[in-house]
């Protein structure tokens, strides 16, 4: 089962320490991949804005990094800076990739009379039109996220070993929130794109377990014919276009996520404040209830952080910390190791009718249950 | 020699080795009571008695000789209006175990006399063709094995119920709930509907017994079981009854027992779970429902404001109306009113090429709640022989095809597709089930498999029994003839009805745990299933396993 890792802190830190995190956390599985997303991201011998869009990716070939530049050249990016790891490849178990991509371009000049939503969506077309294209010469591009201040790094082995191959504890690269998933190769093949987390639009999860009602959500999201809802080569991705739909689609508060995936029993409803229109939600949504066994970790745009579980929660993660600096992990010993400096009677197993967010000032932990009354106007 | 002419067999004339079935009676352990011949609803048994010759052999003296000696016994009859159906009553009754049925091996010339006075063939409603079915041969193979272990089915909390209603897109949702608009009525049901058979189709004893459990099951055990009434109505104070919200109204194209609701509708207590519009029927399509005149009963009479005795056919399709797309919109919309838009209305079809095109239809009218596709082994009632046999369309691929279409339109989720035909008729009724789910259906209507398991009908795929139509079911299931139906005890068929209720909730844990489901119902969940059959397979895209 796959060991999953979140820090979100005041003070930008090297990802390095998350990967550390999942090395205490090591026990019992195969380390088959590591998957990171980074937020508030600071680069050491560059001055990053954070509206910029960063690309990242991997390129497997020259002549797939010249089409990559043709690209974003034709569509008007200008390439503002290009990260070199100071790669080690004897360290790395894929020794063959060309080369990782972390790239900051400034968006085109027409781009600026475009209303935000507009920019999203050109921004998502240019990731998917990549990915596309990778897709059609023998995947030697892939791309996991182009957005302003998230930068994504997947590879094939075991965690810690990626980021020495990749330097990642050189400091040149840090951040205010890390999110990081250990991958057991499940039952799908080991494939990049199929690695966690998941990225749509600034919204991000990973999970871990497996996700058995993954065919008739993914036939359910297919079917709405939306531009982003594609791939699908891990069970898990669908969780993030859950979250994408509820948050971007329904523009639902993030309350809904949970009531959409693991929604309260009729009998629970009937007593709830908002059971009525609650249990309509449940209906409408019901192709989307996940059935686990899993934990789901994300992050939003903004730097919040949430943790929810499945209705049964079979694999409870653990959130904990002090003002400032906070930690989600799979396993209690993740949480000890990312905050060692917190009180632990603090610490928190969401059941599983809670949602855990970290809200982006990152003061306290918020614990909202699915008992509570319903945020929205439209319960009412 | 004698001539031809003076010996009795005529070109219809036929001996008991011709019958499907051949009554077997043990002399030597008969104690001549009588109660086989009374119970054989079809008067198969005659008393008789036979001379039969004892060979007197006395080897000391030159003269031999035979003594006579006269036997009580039983002969079967060989016309075919009292042929043996081979129901087996006889041997349950007899105290001795002297007397039972034994099927006939050998050819069944009967099939070519069946058409006495130039009617053909008509039974219950049975295909007749042994052996497994489609369905029964589908397993689930995604056990969750290699991140996850299997869920415990005993210890783990399940949730099973299916949503019967119309259910909006979530964007759509949120808009109306906003504005304060209409919402199409949703009801959380359990996913086995007790399928239409209709008071008179089957005798009251049954029916009430049938309601009784599913009433059970629903105020004592939370399992919302419903039925639906057939055509036919029910007793007035049913209609008047709390008991009305586990029922789904049928309405068909002879609107028997209509008229009795509509009256009632001022006194209702509750609304009725759902209004079903019976378009088709999968035994026999373009005949319609038939009540032959045997069953029509005085209270069946009355109940279908009729004249005693006389046969109740439906018409195949609704008479008032032009076409299904005018059924559709008129129908379901003028339904949707009778009842204030509170209870969801949906139609029943037959399983057909065009089922597709009907769904599609449904799922633009604003009204439709959803759809109910009935295979060809369905029925319950009189069809034809031939009708049964040979016409229809199979349940698996017609789900299926119709699921598929609602993907491709992301519209899987608001008109729940309810698949009938042949399900449990091996006794697989939560494997049947359950794999209709996994191929798109949102619940499962059993008619046959009920009134097997809760009532102990004869009937089975070699012919048995069969002949429901006729209203001497031997069981006093499927009769109006208060002789016969005081057979059956209602309270009994209850409990029945709710241990039967009670093994579905089980079995489906037993299914759903392995495969790491327990929180919504496996609809669509296609990936967990796999049939030794590559045509099959790919027909219905699940996997070839072998």
């Amino acid at each position: 089962m796959c060991r999953l890792a979140l820090k979100s802190a005041d003070d930008p830190f090297s990802p390095y320490e998350v990967l550390t995190a999942m090395e205490a956390m090591r026990e019992g599985y195969d380390g088959s991949g590591l998957g990171l997303l980074l937020r508030g991201i600071s680069f050491e011998d560059f001055n990053y804005k954070p509206n910029r869009p960063i690309l990242s990716g991997i390129v497997q070939s020259e002549a797939a990094l010249h089409r990559l530049n043709k690209f974003m050249e034709d569509r008007g990016f200008e390439l503002r800076y290009d990260h070199e790891f100071d790669l080690d490849r004897r360290v790395l178990e894929v020794g063959d990739q060309y080369k990782y991509v972390i790239r900051v371009y400034r968006l085109p000049d027409d781009w600026s009379s475009k209303s935000e939503e507009e920019v999203e969506n050109l921004l998502m077309h240019t990731r998917l039109d990549l990915r596309r294209d990778g897709e059609e010469h023998d995947g030697d591009l892939t791309v996991f996220s182009f957005w302003p201040d998230v930068m994504m790094i997947k590879e094939v082995g075991w965690p810690l070993q990626v980021g020495d191959g990749l330097s990642l504890h050189d400091g040149r690269i840090k951040a205010r929130v890390v999110m990081a998933q250990g991958r057991q190769n499940t039952n799908y093949g080991i494939n990049l794109y199929a690695c966690h987390p998941f990225f749509i639009q600034g919204i991000s999860t990973m999970t871990n377990g497996e996700n058995t009602a993954f065919v008739p959500i993914r036939d359910w999201l297919l079917g709405l014919h939306k531009p982003g809802y594609q791939g699908y080569q891990s069970d898990s991705e669908v969780f993030t276009h859950i979250l994408h739909y509820t948050l971007k689609e329904l523009k639902l508060p993030l309350q809904a996520y949970k009531h959409i995936i693991t929604p309260l029993k009729t009998e629970e409803l009937e007593k709830h404040p908002s059971g009525d229109f609650l249990r309509g939600l449940r209906d409408s949504c019901r192709r989307l209830i996940i059935d686990g066994p899993n934990c789901v970790i994300g992050t939003l745009s903004d730097e919040t952080c949430l943790m929810v579980m499945d209705h049964k929660k079979m694999r409870p993660g653990t959130v904990g910390g002090r003002p400032g600096c906070w930690a989600m992990a799979s396993e209690m010993c993740g949480v000890e190791s990312l905050v060692p400096d917190r009180d632990r009677s603090l610490d928190f197993q969401p059941m599983r009718e809670h949602t855990v967010i970290i809200p982006p000032d990152r003061k306290e932990l918020v614990i909202w249950s699915q008992f509570d009354p319903y945020p929205l106007a439209q319960a009412a | 020699m004698e001539s031809i002419r003076s010996i009795s067999v005529g070109p219809g004339s036929l001996t008991y080795t011709d019958f499907p079935w051949i009554i077997e009676h043990n002399e030597d352990r008969c104690v001549l009571c009588g109660k086989c011949a009374a119970v054989c609803p079809m008067e198969s048994l005659e008393l008789s008695y036979s001379r039969s010759r004892v060979p007197k052999l006395d080897i000391l003296k030159k003269k031999r000789q035979s003594e006579y000696k006269v036997v009580v016994g039983i002969r079967q009859k060989t016309d075919t209006a009292h042929r043996c159906v081979g129901c087996g009553m006889c041997s349950m009754v007899c105290p001795n175990a002297a007397i039972g049925p034994r099927y006939n091996d050998n050819e069944h010339r009967t099939v070519f006399f069946a058409d006495k006075k130039g009617d053909p063939y008509k039974r219950g409603g049975r295909k007749n063709q042994p052996g497994p079915t489609l369905l029964d041969r589908i397993v689930f193979d995604r056990i969750s094995m290699l991140t996850d272990p299997a869920l415990d089915a005993g210890r783990h909390e399940f949730y099973m119920n299916t949503v019967l209603g119309r259910v909006l897109p979530p964007e759509e949702f949120l808009r109306r709930k906003q504005s304060g608009e209409w919402i199409p009525p949703t009801r959380e049901i359990f996913p086995f509907i007790i399928g239409g058979m209709s008071f008179g189709a089957l005798s009251p004893n049954m029916w009430l017994g049938m309601l009784q459990g599913v009433a059970y099951c629903n105020e004592v055990l939370g399992i919302p079981v419903v039925m639906s009434t057939g055509e036919g109505g029910c007793p007035p104070w049913v209609l008047r009854s709390p008991y009305l919200k586990y029922l789904i109204l049928q309405i068909a194209s002879g609107y028997f027992g209509w008229d009795e609701i509509i009256r009632a509708i001022p006194e209702m207590v509750c609304d009725p779970c759902a209004i079903e519009i019976k378009y088709g029927q999968g035994a026999k399509p373009g005949d319609g429902g038939l009540l032959m005149g045997f069953k029509v009963s005085k209270l069946i009479a009355r109940l279908r404001g009729v004249p005693q005795g006389v046969d109740l056919p439906s018409p195949p399709v609704h008479q008032t109306l032009y076409s299904i797309e005018e059924s559709v919109g008129k129908m379901i919309q003028s339904l949707s009113t009778l009842f204030g838009f509170r209870v969801p209305v949906y139609p029943k079809i037959s399983a057909t090429t065009s089922a597709k095109a009907v769904l599609n239809n449904l799922v633009r009218n604003p009204f439709a709640s959803g759809l109910c596709i009935d295979g060809l082994d369905a029925g319950t009632g009189a069809a034809y022989n031939v009708s049964m046999d040979a016409m229809g369309h199979p349940i698996a691929s017609n789900i299926r095809e119709c699921y598929l279409e609602l993907c491709k339109q992301g519209r899987q989720n608001e008109i729940p597709l309810f698949a009938a035909g042949g399900v449990g008729k091996n006794g697989n009724i939560t494997q049947n089930g359950m794999a209709l789910i996994m191929l798109g259906a949102s619940g499962i209507h059993v008619g046959r498999y009920i009134m097997q398991a809760a009532a102990g009908c004869l009937g089975n795929e070699k012919n048995r029994c069969n002949i429901c139509n006729i209203g001497l079911c031997p069981k006093g299931i499927t009769s109006q003839n208060p002789k016969l139906y005081r057979r059956l005890d209602p309270d009994q068929v209850a409990e029945r009805v709710v241990e039967v209720f009670l093994s579905i909730r089980t079995e489906m844990k037993k299914i759903m745990a392995p495969l790491g489901r327990s929180q919504s119902l496996p609809v669509g969940m296609s990936d967990a299933l796999g049939i030794a059959d590559a045509e099959v397979a790919k027909r219905l895209q699940i996997k070839y396993v072998c």
